[in-house]
């Protein structure tokens, strides 16, 4: 049996990574996902893991060193936020492209600029298309739960794509939780040892990794990589189960909060999620038919899971923790609303934009966004399809 | 003792033939050298560039080593990782302690001395067993021949054109071989593939070097310098004959001249035989650059002596 201890959500994740033991890290501090590093490095320092924990110049050389030293065949992990991620850009599509199971642990913090250290998701949702699986975490137990699944979905056979451990940057990471902690042989058992595929070390068989790849296979080589994805959503829907079936918490692509009979609903994702659940129940106990939809799986985006959660709704409001510049909406409602056309669902939509740059988010401001909700129920049409909450003027 | 000819050619074929470099490229030779110079398991991490794209065409390879190429400018950063993940498995006895594995980064000189650098000089500090080889062909050839930070005073790229007000490249290069020794490394050299026993002896000790070690070849490049393909390993000569690049090495900070020249030519010998200089041999003005180019060589010549304690 594990033991439930007062842990930060850093801190949280940084046990898990001492349990899982990888064999290379190679990271560059970055708040707030410093500390994820630096208690890890004690970690190597006192011996408690056999890990080669590489104290790269950057996190550009963070993530080539993770995906080169993945492919050298071992188990590889890092962590970063916001600006470190952006610098990680470029590798972040070969890591993927080159299927290298490296599992990131992202504290979600603003991109600059201007320069802001505090949580919203433009870091995360900026990288929506390099090709990582991408799990966000409400508070510090998943955080930690999840860092342990990223490993064994990252290297499943039919998946082998690099997955990032999502958490909200201070409102998680730097937040005392009690956290249950598994016993170290009951996570290394369940993770199990790493089966490396076609590692480099093996000079008795060399290969070419990363060659040129021209108009004649690369278009092969990404449709091949494509096919990963529904795989990915798979493996993360059966080792969220298996994972509840060896320490009680099971886990699958999002968590539906009274939503069976919910009228008005709320996607959200991360930490906010974990206010809406107070907010539903509230709204519950008034007699309004509220419920959250709290998605854990941004990538692969679960389309016909969430559509299927929210048809027989009246109305939905999208939060997104991130903008995206230039375009109508934010990225999450434009993935929602995308899926809820395709799929033939006509549940009115809006978008919430919302706490960007660390601002906070509070239970009456959610529960107006019900509110809201609730006239759109009745007229059928928003007034007003984004609207940001929380903000000045 | 570097190996002998015969030896040499006995040697296993690490680079194949078949592969798309240019006729008369010098980084096939001097990678064909350096991989000679040691018998263990080699990993190579190469980054973007001619030699990369010209060996690698899916579905080919022209690679008997394990390879890996990620980008540009992390050469370094990625040979870091795969020695990393060598000594982590080395350590926990997942692999066999009778092998002695060596790691190379091949770069040219824009993602050595220009893109590269912050990743190469992180890894060197970081004390990473591997060499690296900066095959420094003094543009950034692979993209059309552009300037780079290697790119030598007068030299025609196309980013440093020879023009009716400016004459090429306007500034001298970047020494980044004693860059690389003031990181304190064990092992520092210069060289060409022309003196194939200067380069193999050098790759040898530089496989043999505990922590990081640094070789920087000049690989003439027909395409832009404007030179004739045979001409290729007598150019490299003329650049050590001329003292425009100099053959030595530093170990642990020892300077040695591993080869003088019996008789020290001037640089035009080796500028005329270029396209990329052929501006500088009409008028005034390019006789005043050459003039100059002549300075800055023999001033760090007479450096060079003074480091090694012949002058």
């Amino acid at each position: 049996m594990g033991k439930v201890m007062p842990l930060e959500g850093n801190n949280a994740i940084a046990e898990a990574m001492r349990q899982i033991n990888p064999d290379v890290v190679a990271a560059y501090p970055i708040t707030p996902s410093t500390e994820i590093v630096q208690t890890f490095a004690k970690f190597v320092a006192d011996g408690k893991v056999t890990t080669n924990f590489v104290a790269v110049e950057s996190e550009h050389s963070a993530m080539s060193a993770c995906t080169a030293a993945a492919a050298a065949g071992g188990r590889v992990m890092n962590a970063t936020s916001a600006n470190g991620l952006a610098l990680m850009w470029e590798i972040l599509y070969i890591t993927a492209s080159l299927r290298q199971p490296v599992v990131l642990n992202l504290v979600n913090r603003a991109l600059s600029g201007n320069i802001n250290i505090h949580c919203d998701h433009s870091d995360g949702m900026g990288a929506r298309d390099s090709g990582w699986i991408q799990i966000y975490g409400e508070n510090a137990q998943e955080g930690y739960d999840n860092c342990i699944q990223c490993v064994a979905i990252s290297e499943r056979e039919d998946v082998r794509l690099p997955s990032m451990n999502c958490i909200d940057g201070f409102f998680v990471s730097h937040a005392y939780e009690m956290v249950e902690v598994e016993e170290d042989a009951a996570v290394q058992e369940w993770i199990g040892p790493y089966k490396p595929v076609r590692p480099l070390l093996d000079i008795k068989n060399p290969y070419t990794v990363g060659p040129l790849d021209l108009w004649d296979y690369y278009f092969e080589h990404k449709r091949n990589q494509l096919s990963a994805y529904p795989n990915a959503k798979e493996a993360i829907i059966e080792e969220g189960k298996r994972f509840g079936q060896a320490f009680g918490r099971e886990y699958g692509l999002m968590e539906c909060v009274d939503l069976e009979d919910a009228e008005v609903a709320v996607v959200a994702l991360g930490s906010t999620a974990g206010m809406c659940k107070d907010v539903v129940a509230d709204l519950r106990s008034k007699g309004v038919k509220a419920g959250l939809l709290k998605l854990r799986v941004f990538r692969p985006f679960p389309d016909a899971e969430i559509v299927a959660a929210l048809r027989n709704c009246k109305a939905v409001a999208v939060f997104d923790r991130a903008a995206s510049y230039g375009a109508s909406y934010g990225p999450l409602y434009s993935e929602v609303a995308a899926a809820m056309y395709t799929r033939g669902a006509n549940v009115p939509c809006v978008n919430i934009i919302y706490g960007l740059g660390g601002r906070e988010i509070r239970p009456d401001q959610i529960a107006d966004v019900y509110g809201k909700l609730n006239d759109i129920k009745t007229t059928g049409q928003p007034a007003d399809p984004v609207s940001y909450v929380g903000v000045r003027g | 003792m570097p190996k002998n000819l015969k030896q040499l050619s006995e040697s296993p074929v690490r680079l194949t033939g078949g592969h798309r470099l240019c006729p008369g490229c010098g980084e096939p030779i001097a990678v064909r050298q350096i991989l000679m110079a040691t018998e263990d398991p080699v990993l190579v991490a190469n980054a973007t560039g001619c030699l990369e794209v010209s060996t690698t065409i899916f579905p080919y390879t022209a690679w008997n080593v394990p390879w890996i190429h990620i980008a540009f400018e992390n050469a370094a950063a990625a040979a870091s990782g795969l020695e990393a993940m060598y000594v982590s498995l080395k350590n926990q006895g997942k692999i066999d302690p009778d092998q002695n594995y060596k790691f190379v980064a091949f770069a040219g000189d824009g993602g050595t001395y220009d893109i590269g650098f912050q990743a190469l000089s992180g890894a060197v500090e970081r004390r990473h067993s591997f060499v690296y080889v900066c095959l420094n062909n003094q543009a950034y050839m692979n993209t059309g021949v552009q300037r780079s930070s290697a790119s030598p005073l007068g030299a025609h790229t196309t980013t440093s054109p020879a023009g009716r007000v400016i004459p090429g490249k306007t500034m001298v290069q970047k020494d980044l071989t004693e860059c690389m020794v003031a990181h304190d490394m064990p092992y520092v050299a210069q060289s060409i593939p022309g003196r194939w026993r200067d380069l193999v002896g050098k790759a040898e000790k530089a496989f043999a070097t505990e922590g990081p070690s640094f070789i920087n070849v000049l690989t003439p490049c027909p395409l832009g310098w404007l030179c004739d393909p045979s001409e290729t390993v007598d150019i490299s000569m003329l650049a050590a004959d001329t003292c425009i690049w100099p053959l030595y090495e530093v170990e642990n900070g020892e300077y040695k001249i591993t080869y003088k020249p019996k008789e020290k030519k001037p640089v035009e010998e080796f500028l005329k035989r270029q396209g990329r200089f052929k501006h500088l041999f009409k008028g005034e003005d390019g006789a005043e650059i050459i003039k100059g180019i002549q300075e800055y060589t023999d001033r760090k010549w007479e450096a060079l002596l003074k480091k090694a304690g012949e002058a």
